[in-house]
């Protein structure tokens, strides 16, 4: 009778401890692969895409970018009381990693961090530059001045991540990496950073932006592009980024999986050289120098622009993962026009500008271009190549890696070279791309044309210099409008970017190609 | 024995100047990290100023000669990407890569020689011949690919093992190793095998060749007249002779090993050296890939001097130069 009694008890027992046991399954990881290496944690060291991708998911910037590129508010919201000023009020409330407040302090802290680092090939002084005052006015609010009207200011500071001014005072690199700097106020606390093969994060249970579904987050460092793929068929991940073009379509049939896309900021043109009369590879179909440069002629360069059929390219060599391009910046992003449209396909009408700028036989060019950077660029070049063929233009290409390929188009080695180009708002791409090229101002940094315009400079000057988002933008369009008609560059196409994932998941494309696990939702 | 390996000493550290040159021209003549790497809304000024920030400005004799005067002090410099002391980030994936190669030469090793001693003991039976088969296999398909392979066959159909990366690790003396580990082993037999292939069918053929000329010589055959069994001729007599070409390629192919796993790790997502390698070589991040040389060099020079000393412990007969018989 007491044995059966006792029976019963552990029984019962057992059973009340089965119940409560945490069920294994329970905690709600991802997986996702990443297709470049994340060389630190140190937020403000260098510049590179793929560290901010891991970066940002452990801090949080004043100004967020939403996912078609604009500025939303991120851990502040702000005004502008006078075209010199700019009031950052925070978010009251905001946690950082290690329980501490956000306040005004760590914000003036995170932006004169910059200027203090040392041995960065990229840094993020270029984003703080524009500030010329800082003021704290009381714990959750910080004034901005700048020197000028400036109203590229919210796409700037959208970079620079904010840290906490007591964990990273005096912090090296090495100190980020190992996490004891790393606290931030974003989504996830970073774990554990193995540098060459993964991140791993965990939930920041105090997060302002409210309870994410996602316990731990592991950031897969996977380059190979078979491999990414194999990665997530096999289970190992469960979402990818930048899915490889060859694989998408395969990949879209897959039963137990589903693609997220969107138009992506980068912007594929050509660049062609306007400042010089006997620029490299730019000859007579003979090979003989020319006495003065063709593509100085905006007829010539119309012609040009009107010889590529932009929509076979986008069909045929990308795979329909490309839209034909007329402005500097993608259709979502600030400063887009949307009454410039792609030049359409012309060939009779290119031969007949060309005959009329006085190249009746048309010239020879080389295309230069990098093979190891943007979606099959080699392959665009040499389909560009031969559309120029076919009005008389003989073309040859020239495809390098891009170690290689920056460093001589500095140097001004090329006539005409392709370049892929992200941006955040028009302006800041045109001042970049087609402005004169003057050091002192940073304009024109990569103009390597050397397209001169004055009168698109004073736009784009003007443009930035207006704070108001809406008239700002109107400016914006104005200079892409001039820069289309004057073809200053010669635009190819918008890239689409693919993420790949679980069908369970959900994501919201993003067009700066950012992949961040906050925005992973499950369905 | 001392006179040789002081020899060795300065004819490696010979070397290591000439590879440090030779990589400073090289990468000089490529291109300027900072125009890579630089953030894209950088101006002409920013440029300029990480350019300086970086010490590439100066001529390269200049380069050079602080690069030297660091290097006797013990410091590299640091990596331009990651911002920490470029040795430091190579013995930081050092344990991934050595890991890998040791593991790689286990298989080659463990299997190779049995089969390539049956297949010299047999060489005209199906199963000798077989080997022999399969070895050319091994030489002849591209490693990228059977890498490549091995991932769809065992992960993404069977589902047997994990495709990428490495597996838990656990620190054993202050290295991380992860063959410790369940979770390791899986990660780590197929970027193993796939490495280990090409070295296996060398290991093979080698094996096989050194014993069909070992059962010729006239020490076995005085041996099975003496009464002894084959078996124990086999693992007495003719294995210890033949080891001395084993080990001497042995040695040799652990060296390319590990500094050719570039592949593999690339395939595997293996968080090796070989992979920082490429990937500072798309970057030029030139601390990186100078010390990277530097440290490969000098494991070449280590690895070659333990082999020469493992021939004289073997093989009686040879004797170290320098000294007089």
């Amino acid at each position: 009778m007491a044995a059966r009694d006792v029976t019963k008890a552990v029984i019962l027992w057992l059973g009340v401890a089965a119940a409560c046991w945490p069920g294994g399954g329970n905690a709600a990881e991802l997986k996702i692969g990443l297709s470049a290496d994340v060389t630190t944690m140190d937020p403000h060291f260098v510049a590179a895409q793929p560290n901010l991708t891991a970066q940002q998911h452990v801090f949080d910037s004043l100004v967020r970018s939403d996912e078609r590129s604009r500025p939303v508010p991120g851990i502040a919201t702000w005004s502008t009381p006078d075209p010199l000023t700019w009031e950052f009020r925070l978010r009251k409330g905001v946690k950082f990693h290690d329980g501490a407040e956000l306040t005004a302090e760590d914000v003036v802290f995170s932006l004169e961090r910059p200027y203090t680092i040392t041995g960065s090939p990229g840094g993020f002084q270029t984003y703080v530059r524009p500030i010329v005052a800082k003021e704290i006015v009381d714990r959750y609010t910080v004034r901005l001045k700048t020197a000028a009207p400036y109203g590229a200011l919210l796409q700037d500071l959208a970079e620079v991540m904010i840290v906490s001014k007591k964990a990273a005072a005096q912090a090296t690199g090495e100190d980020f990496d190992r996490g004891k700097a790393a606290i931030g106020t974003g989504p996830f606390k970073l774990a554990r950073f193995v540098r060459g093969s993964r991140i791993e994060l965990t939930r920041h249970d105090q997060y302002w932006g409210g309870r994410l579904p996602w316990d731990s987050v592991t950031l897969l460092i996977l380059p190979s592009d078979p491999v990414r793929t194999a990665a997530l068929l096999s289970g190992q991940v469960d979402a990818i980024e930048h899915v490889p073009t060859a694989d998408i379509a395969r990949l879209r049939k897959h039963p137990q999986l589903r693609l997220a896309q969107t138009v992506s900021w980068r912007t594929i043109f050509l660049h062609v050289d306007q400042s010089r009369d006997r620029p490299p590879g730019v000859l007579s179909r003979a090979g003989q120098p020319l006495d003065k440069n063709p593509l100085r002629d905006v007829r010539v360069r119309r012609a040009l622009s009107k010889a590529i059929n932009r929509e076979a390219i986008a069909e045929r060599v990308m795979e329909g993962l490309a839209l034909p391009a007329a402005n500097v910046v993608s259709p979502s992003v600030f400063g887009h026009n949307p009454a410039v449209k792609p030049e359409p396909y012309d060939p009779e009408g290119a031969m007949k500008l060309l005959a009329q700028a006085g190249y009746p036989g048309g010239f020879s060019v080389t295309i230069a271009t990098p093979n190891n950077r943007y979606m099959n660029d080699e392959q665009v070049a040499q389909t560009v190549a031969q559309m120029f063929s076919r009005i008389g233009v003989a073309t040859k290409v020239e495809a390098m890696p891009l170690s290689v390929y920056f460093g001589r188009a500095r140097n001004k080695d090329f006539g005409v070279a392709l370049l892929g180009w992200g941006s955040r708002a028009a302006d800041l791409a045109l001042r970049s791309l087609v402005a004169t090229a003057a050091p002192d101002k940073g304009y024109g940094a990569w103009n390597w044309g050397g397209y001169s315009n004055p009168g698109l400079d004073q736009l784009v000057a003007r443009s930035l210099g207006t704070v108001d988002p809406a008239q700002r933008e109107a400016v914006a369009r104005e200079a892409a409008a001039l820069a289309a008609a004057e073809v200053a560059f010669i635009p190819l196409h918008y890239q689409v970017v693919t993420w790949a994932m679980r069908s369970t998941l959900s994501y919201t494309a993003r067009t700066d190609e950012f992949t961040f696990a906050h925005f992973f939702k499950p369905r | 024995m001392l006179a040789f390996a002081i020899r060795r000493l300065l004819q490696s550290i010979a070397v290591l100047f000439v590879m440090s040159a030779l990589v400073f021209v090289g990468v000089y003549a490529i291109g300027n990290p900072v125009d890579i790497l630089i953030n894209p809304q950088a101006d002409q000024a920013e440029i300029a100023a990480a350019t300086r920030a970086l010490g590439l400005d100066q001529p390269l004799w200049r380069q050079y000669w602080s690069f030297l005067a660091g290097a006797l002090a013990g410091d590299l410099g640091k990596s331009f990407a990651a911002n920490i002391p470029a040795v430091q980030l190579i013995l930081e994936r050092m344990p991934a890569t050595l890991e890998l190669a040791l593991g790689a030469m286990v298989i080659a090793v463990v299997l190779g020689i049995p089969l390539g001693l049956w297949a010299g003991l047999r060489p005209d039976s199906v199963s000798g011949r077989v080997i022999m088969a399969g070895s050319i296999l091994g030489f002849s398909l591209p490693t990228f690919w059977v890498g490549l392979m091995l991932i769809m066959v065992f992960s993404v159909w069977l589902g047997w093992l994990p495709p990428t990366g490495r597996g838990e690790t656990v620190k054993v003396l202050g290295v991380t190793v992860s063959f410790l580990t369940w979770d390791g082993l899986q990660h780590l037999f197929m970027p193993a095998l796939n490495l280990a292939l090409f070295k296996l069918s060398l290991l093979i053929r080698l094996t096989r060749a050194g014993t069909r000329e070992a059962l010729a010589q006239d020490y076995v055959r005085f041996a099975r007249a003496k009464g002894l069994t084959m078996e124990r001729v086999v693992r007495v007599h003719v294995l210890k002779n033949i080891m001395i070409p084993v080990v001497t390629v042995t040695g040799l192919e652990f060296g390319s090993l590990i500094a050719f796993a570039i592949v593999t790790e690339t395939i595997f997502a293996w968080p090796g050296m070989g992979k920082l390698l490429i990937d500072s070589i798309n970057v030029l991040d030139r601390p990186v890939i100078v010390a990277y040389l530097l440290i490969i060099v000098l494991l070449f020079v280590l690895i070659n001097l333990i082999v020469d000393l493992a021939y004289t412990a073997l093989d009686p007969r040879v004797r170290l130069a320098g000294r007089s018989t």
